[in-house]
C-alpha cells in the first residue's frame, strides 16, 4: 500500500500538525518508504494468532476508589503558555 | 591523587568509604570535567549548584555512616527522565522550558539512595533516533574516533548522551531509555555497558512516554558491576505506574562473579545476517568462546520471525507515539503558536515544535491508526509481536538460560551519514535489539572488542523475563575476558 498527496495531508490533519503544500511530496515519499519497509509483514502467517496486549503477563492493578491526589491546581498551569487564574487559556471555542 | 574522574562508580563507593577522598571532591572532579567537554554536547542543561548541595549532604551522611548505597556518586539524567525544579524537554522544541513541579520515580529512588545529580543529558527528540542526531539541542560527539580520523562519530540514540557522557568519564554513571535499542546500541557505540532490563520492572512514571508497551529504563555504567549497581536502585515496584512489577528488586550485585558453568546459551541462527562485516561475526565467535571457556554450553537456536520484528516496530511504536504525542497541543505546557482557532493553533504548534523524525513516526502513527487501515496494519504487527515473543518463549523453553547476539550490525558511523535519503538506513541500526523490546525481555550490551578503525563494538545477551541476574553474570564473563575500554581525550 502506498499513501497519495491527498492521504498525506489527511494523515497530517487528523495529526494536527500543519504542512504546508511543497512539504508534501517529500512527506509523501517517507511515508511510503516506511510503508514499504512494513509491506513484509503481510507474508507472516497470523492465521489464529492472538494479537498482543501485555507483554508481561499480568493481573490490570487497580487502584483504591478514594481520593489520594488534588489541591495541586498551581503545579498543573504552572507551565502553561496562558492562563488566567487556574484556567488555560484558548482561542475562542464555542460562539 | 589519581584523577577521580577514571574510577569506577565501584571504586569510588570504596574510596568514599574508606575517606580517601569526599562526595563534594568527586563531583567538582566531574563537573570540571564537564566544563573541558562541552564540544561533544553531552549535557543540555548542567546543575552544579544542585551538584554540590547533593554531594555536601551525602558526605554529612558518609560522615554519620548513614549513607545510601550509591551515597556521593555524581551521576547524569538523560532529559526524559522529569527532574523536579529542573528543566525537562526531551529535547524538543515542543516542551520549551518545561520545569516539571514533581520528580520520577526512577531519579527519585537513586537520589534515595545518595545519588548526586550532575544534570541534564541530550538525547534523540522524544527518544526518536539512533544517532542523537534528532536533538533539538543539536547532535552528540561521541568521544571514540576511528584511529588517524578527526571526524566526528554519532555516540548512537537515542540515549547519546549518556553514553557519550559516561564513556567521556563526565559522570560516573546515567539513566537512559530503551524502546527499541536505545540503551544497548549506544552503550556498544561507546564501549559502555547498558543493560535495559524486563518490560515492567522499572517505574515509567515521570518518564516522557514515547512507545509505552516497548520503553523502559536503564542505566548505562563504565562496568558490569557499575551497572548492577545502578540498576538495583533504579527499580522496583510502583503503584503509580501499572505496568510496574510487583517482586522483589535482587541484589544484582551479587550475580556478580557468580559461575556461569553448565549454564546454555542460544546463538540464534537467524542473527547471522547476509553483509554481516566479518569483524562482527569475529566478535560474536569470540564470545561465544569465552562463555564456553568459562564453563557454559553453546547450542545454536531459531527464532525464526526475527526480520518481522523491526518492521512490526515501526508500526507499533509510532501508533503509540501517534497516542502519547496528542497532548502537546500548545495548551498546557511548553511552546504555544499562535492559529485563528483552536485547531490552527494546535496545528501549528505541532509543526513548528515537533521535528522530523518525530512529525513523521506521528503521521504514520496517526495513519495506521486510522479507520479502514487499523487492521490491516495495527492489528497484524500485534499479532507478529505475539510470535515474536512464541519464538523466545520456546527457546528458553528448551533450557536456554540467554541468548548471546551482537549489538550493533556496524560501529559507530559519521554524524550525517545515514538515514539522510531514506529513514529506514537509520532503522536498521536497531536489528539486533529491537526483538527484545518487542518481546518484553531484558538485554544487556557489554564491549567485547574494537573493529579495524579502533572503534568499539559491542555484544548483547538476551534473558529470561526478570532474570537480569544472570545477564550481569555473564556479562561479566565477558568484561573480564575483553578487558575494558576508554577513548583517547581528544575534547
Amino acid at each position: 500500500m502506498s499513501v497519495d498527496a491527498a492521504t498525506v495531508r489527511r494523515i497530517a490533519h487528523l495529526a494536527r500538525i500543519a504542512v504546508s503544500e511543497d512539504e508534501v511530496p517529500h512527506l509523501q515519499g517517507e511515508l511510503n518508504a516506511m510503508l514499504a519497509f512494513v509491506e513484509q509483514l503481510s507474508e507472516v502467517n497470523v492465521e489464529g494468532v492472538e494479537p498482543m496486549t501485555s507483554v508481561t503477563p499480568m493481573q490490570m492493578k487497580k487502584r483504591q476508589d478514594v481520593v489520594d491526589d488534588g489541591e495541586i491546581a498551581d503545579d498543573i498551569v504552572a507551565n502553561a503558555p496562558a492562563t488566567e487564574g487556574h484556567f488555560f487559556l484558548v482561542p475562542k471555542v464555542v460562539e | 591523587m589519581t584523577d577521580l574522574t577514571s574510577l569506577t562508580l565501584a571504586e569510588a563507593r570504596k574510596g568514599l568509604a574508606a575517606k580517601n577522598f569526599t562526595s563534594l571532591e568527586l563531583t567538582d572532579a566531574h563537573l570540571s570535567a564537564i566544563e573541558k567537554a562541552r564540544v561533544l554536547n553531552a549535557f543540555v542543561m548542567e546543575t552544579p549548584d544542585q551538584a554540590r548541595a547533593m554531594a555536601r549532604e551525602a558526605d554529612s551522611k558518609i560522615a554519620k555512616s548513614d549513607a545510601g548505597p550509591l551515597a556521593g556518586i555524581p551521576l547524569g539524567i538523560k532529559d526524559l527522565f522529569a527532574t523536579k525544579g529542573v528543566r525537562t524537554t526531551a529535547c524538543s522544541k515542543i516542551l520549551g522550558n518545561f520545569v516539571p513541579t514533581y520528580e520520577s520515580t526512577v531519579t527519585s529512588q537513586l537520589w534515595r539512595d545518595g545519588a548526586v545529580m550532575l544534570g541534564k543529558l541530550n538525547n534523540d527528540e522524544f527518544a526518536m533516533g539512533s544517532a542523537n542526531e534528532t536533538s533539538c539541542f543539536g547532535p552528540v560527539g561521541n568521544p571514540w574516533r576511528r584511529e588517524g580520523s578527526n571526524t566526528t562519530l554519532v555516540p548512537g540514540g537515542s540515549s547519546g548522551g549518556s553514553a557519550s557522557a559516561v564513556a567521556a568519564l563526565l559522570c560516573m554513571g546515567a539513566t537512559a531509555t530503551d524502546t527499541g535499542g536505545s540503551i544497548r546500541q549506544p552503550a556498544a557505540f561507546t564501549a559502555t555497558v547498558g543493560i535495559k532490563p524486563t518490560y515492567g520492572r522499572c517505574s515509567r512514571w515521570g518518564i516522557v512516554a514515547f512507545a509505552s508497551s516497548l520503553d523502559q529504563a536503564g542505566p548505562i555504567a563504565r562496568s558490569v558491576r557499575d551497572a548492577a549497581m545502578l540498576l538495583r536502585s533504579m527499580a522496583g515496584h510502583d503503584p503509580k505506574d501499572t505496568t510496574s512489577v510487583d517482586i522483589p528488586v535482587p541484589d544484582y550485585e551479587a550475580a556478580i562473579g557468580k559461575s556461569v558453568k553448565g549454564m546454555k546459551i542460544g546463538i540464534p541462527r537467524e542473527y547471522r545476517l547476509d553483509g554481516m562485516p566479518a569483524e562482527i561475526e569475529k566478535l560474536w565467535e569470540a564470545g561465544a568462546k569465552w562463555l564456553k571457556a568459562a564453563g557454559a554450553e553453546l547450542v545454536e537456536v531459531s527464532l525464526p520471525h526475527t526480520k518481522y520484528a523491526l518492521p512490526a516496530y515501526y508500526i507499533v511504536a509510532p501508533a503509540e507515539a501517534s497516542s502519547n504525542l496528542a497532548r502537546y497541543d500548545g495548551v498546557r505546557y511548553g511552546l504555544r503558536e499562535q492559529g485563528k482557532n483552536i485547531i490552527e493553533l494546535y496545528e501549528n504548534t505541532r509543526a513548528e515544535g515537533f521535528g522530523a523524525e518525530v512529525r513523521r513516526r506521528v503521521m504514520i502513527g496517526t495513519y495506521v491508526l486510522s479507520a479502514g487501515y487499523y487492521d490491516a496494519y495495527y492489528l497484524r504487527a500485534q499479532k507478529v509481536r505475539t510470535l515474536i515473543k512464541k519464538d523466545f518463549e520456546d527457546c528458553f523453553a528448551k533450557g536456554v538460560d540467554a541468548i548471546l547476539t551482537p549489538a550493533t550490525p556496524s560501529a559507530a558511523f559519521g554524524i550525517g551519514e545515514k538515514g539522510g535519503a531514506d529513514p529506514v538506513e537509520m532503522y536498521l541500526n536497531d536489528i539486533f535489539t529491537v526483538t527484545v523490546n518487542m518481546a518484553g525481555l531484558p538485554g544487556i550490551a557489554v564491549p567485547a572488542g574494537k573493529d579495524a578503525q579502533g572503534l568499539p563494538l559491542g555484544l548483547q545477551l538476551i534473558g529470561r523475563p526478570f532474570d537480569e541476574e544472570t545477564l550481569f553474570s555473564l556479562g561479566e564473563v565477558i568484561e573480564q575476558a575483553a578487558g575494558r575500554f576508554t577513548p583517547a581525550r581528544w575534547w
